[in-house]
């Protein structure tokens, strides 16, 4: 391990580079057999994060995006790959007890550096606890005494995320799902965490109350000088919040660039037909456009295709995609695809 | 029973619709006086937001309702010639599942986990139009080819657990549209569904609807999917309708406070990154404590002395559409 005097901060707060994970899965091998097998949910991820960047990850159900997430922040172990947290390889931060892996205690650390905001208001808060108890496990188990200290700490988390501080002695039921998510957003921000990774965490919510989440984040992103990964599943509102989107498909990046370009210059034929599908609350444009409507379902990750995981439903296969994984190149600055077909860069040489 | 339909020209009419539920906290007004209508090949969009009684509309009309803990203070369900509220649980089951058909958010509440799709896709044929084991079945593989599930002569003899989500969705439309409904409630089709996925469904019942001039009721919180799928739409809040008019007209000049919050609120693909929504302030009200005067008066930026003390009602603004604001009918 790299001592901590090291001469300047990295650029990079968060680096991953060729991060893999999988989960041991159990097959039916006929009867009353069972076969052990691993499904690779993420397959070689490879991304950084620039201080006070947000960095979106989008993608649909099964698509690897959370399962990147939780291996960022260790929550899982990755299988391959490394992942970089200012400076400090987190994946060498791992001890092990008796036959499993455990977090050691720089890891354990760390934690205060890193948070999650989870998408399920109704679920991530425990019920039996009120906002003041929520606020304050994060605070007590790194040390922070009780008193009036940590009452004050509260109650500025609460104004910091748009709460009246008058309720800390309320309970979650007593909360609609837009002012739980604040909770735990505030419950994310009791440590002040460097990299924030937000799981959906609009998903759940009504649209009015959505847009009041996406401003609450924008604006500690901006208050609060946070680096973000920004996880969901909706394109339109990962744009808003994200400096830079990276598109993923079967546990891969397919196409990543700046979040204005990945709507405007999209390469890869996923992307494309993922915002064609975007359905624009314009009734006029909607009777214009012309979608591209994929064939098929997402084939299984425990038995992906051979080759691009995406040739058996693009629209521009050829037969190469059949037989050999694209690797991610650079097409312009800052945008780099995964795709056979699109390698060329249009018009130039 | 009355006989006499007054409202002919459409297929399905819901008048002045009010369904309460008595809780222990008192009465939940979770439809307040909605009237609506579909016609032939027709769709109506409802959108609203989680309690603004746009579920709870459809399942009043098609009587899903448990009563109680629900009542109706009011309302009629023309449909045929009759009034669905006034009709015996016998009378609507007949209809339900033949001319009558709903699909839901989530397939697998809807399907039986433990029986074959096949016996689940017969047996709407062979209760509602007789059909003999041999008919029922050609006739559920034909609808699920329709449906756009490949190999369906093997597929027909798999369980639910054995889709994806996206499959069992179109195998709960194929049992909704087995007996050719003239009337299919939607309610979130998609919304349980990944965009891709979500593109090909509403395709179909696009074209479903086309072919078969099936009336489709889509109710929905998503904007987008209103302003492709739909002809009209009604906006509910807390129960009613508060706007309601052509798809297009709606859009283009929605005329309620609610309706133009719900659309700044809404992220759009080519919103530039970094901008602000214009989020609605506050919270959706209790249904059952309901503010006075119009319910979404505390939440509005427009508010005057007059939307505190008086509920404003439905009033027509342009040919086919209609908005219940006290401003709007000022600058009508």
């Amino acid at each position: 391990m790299k001592p901590a005097s090291m001469p300047a901060a990295p650029r990079n707060l968060l680096e991953v580079r060729d991060l893999s994970v999988r989960f041991p899965v159990t097959a039916n091998g006929g009867w009353f057999t069972q076969r052990q097998e691993s499904l690779l949910a993420v397959a070689g991820v490879s991304f950084a994060v620039p201080r006070g960047e947000t960095l979106g990850l989008v993608g649909e159900s099964g698509c690897g995006k959370s399962t990147t997430g939780r291996a960022v922040l260790q929550l899982l172990r990755p299988a391959a790959g490394e992942v970089v947290f200012d400076g400090l390889p987190l994946h060498t931060l791992w001890v092990k007890r008796g036959r499993s892996w455990a977090w050691g205690p720089e890891l354990r650390d760390l934690r205060r550096r890193m948070q999650m905001i989870f998408q399920d208001p109704f679920a991530s808060l425990n019920p039996r606890m009120t906002v003041e108890e929520l606020l304050a496990e994060p605070l007590r188990n790194f040390g922070f005494p009780s008193g009036p200290e940590r009452r004050a700490r509260i109650q500025s988390l609460l104004e910091t995320v748009g709460m009246d501080p008058r309720v800390i002695r309320r309970y979650p039921h007593e909360f609609s799902g837009g002012q739980r998510q604040r909770i735990g957003i505030a419950r994310a921000l009791a440590l002040g965490p460097d990299l924030i990774v937000a799981d959906e965490p609009v998903s759940a919510l009504d649209v009015s109350i959505q847009a009041q989440i996406l401003n609450l984040l924008q604006q500690l992103r901006a208050n609060l000088g946070l680096t973000m990964l920004f996880i969901a599943h909706d394109l339109a509102a990962v744009r808003l919040v994200s400096d830079r989107i990276a598109v993923m498909y079967l546990g891969r990046i397919v196409e990543l660039a700046s979040a204005t370009a990945i709507v405007s210059a999209a390469r890869h034929p996923y992307t494309q037909a993922l915002i064609s599908a975007v359905p624009a609350p314009d009734p006029v444009a909607e009777k214009t456009r012309q979608r591209i409507v994929l064939q098929g379902e997402v084939p299984s990750p425990l038995n992906p295709p051979s080759g691009c995981p995406f040739h058996t439903r693009c629209p521009l296969r050829e037969d190469r995609c059949i037989h050999e994984l694209p690797e991610l190149r650079e097409l312009a600055p800052g945008h780099t695809v995964a795709c056979h077909a699109v390698s060329a860069p249009a018009g130039r040489g | 029973m009355l006989t006499k339909d007054p409202y002919h020209e459409a297929v399905l009419t819901v008048r002045d619709l009010r369904t309460f539920f008595r809780t222990d906290d008192g009465v939940v007004r979770a439809v307040d006086g909605v009237s609506f209508s579909v016609g032939r090949g027709e769709t109506l969009g409802i959108v609203g937001e989680s309690g603004s009684g746009k579920s709870v509309a459809c399942l009043s009309a098609l009587g899903l309702v448990p009563r109680p803990p629900a009542y109706h203070p009011s309302g009629e369900v023309w449909y045929g010639g009759r009034d669905l509220l006034q009709c015996s649980e016998r009378e609507l089951e007949a209809l339900r599942g033949d001319r009558l058909a709903m699909i839901f958010q989530d397939p697998l509440t809807s399907l039986n986990p433990y029986l074959r799709i096949s016996r689940q896709l017969t047996e709407v044929l062979e209760v509602h139009k007789g059909a003999s084991r041999a008919e029922a079945r050609r006739g559920a593989i034909g609808m699920l080819e329709r449906v756009g599930i490949p190999d369906p002569a093997r597929r027909i003899d798999q369980y639910p657990h054995q889709f994806s989500g996206g499959m069992r969705q179109r195998v709960m439309i194929a049992m909704a549209l087995l007996c050719q409904p003239e009337v299919l409630f939607a309610d979130e089709p998609t919304t349980a569904l990944d965009v891709t996925i979500q593109a090909q469904i509403l395709e179909l019942i696009a074209d479903l609807r086309q072919s078969t001039g099936t009336a489709v009721v889509l109710v929905t919180h998503d904007l987008g999917v209103v302003a492709g799928s739909t002809d009209r739409v009604a906006v509910m809040y807390a129960g009613r309708i508060v706007e309601t008019g052509a798809t297009e007209a709606v859009f283009a000049r929605p005329q309620h406070p609610y309706t133009r919050g719900l659309l700044a609120s809404t992220p759009r693909i080519d919103t530039p990154p970094g901008s602000r929504l214009e989020a609605i302030p506050g919270l959706p009200p209790d249904l059952g404590h309901l503010p006075s005067g119009c319910p979404f008066h505390p939440r509005c930026g427009r508010v005057v002395d007059r939307c505190r003390e008086e509920d404003p009602s439905l009033t027509v603004v342009s040919a086919a559409h209609a908005a219940a604001c006290w401003n709007s009918e000022a600058t009508a």
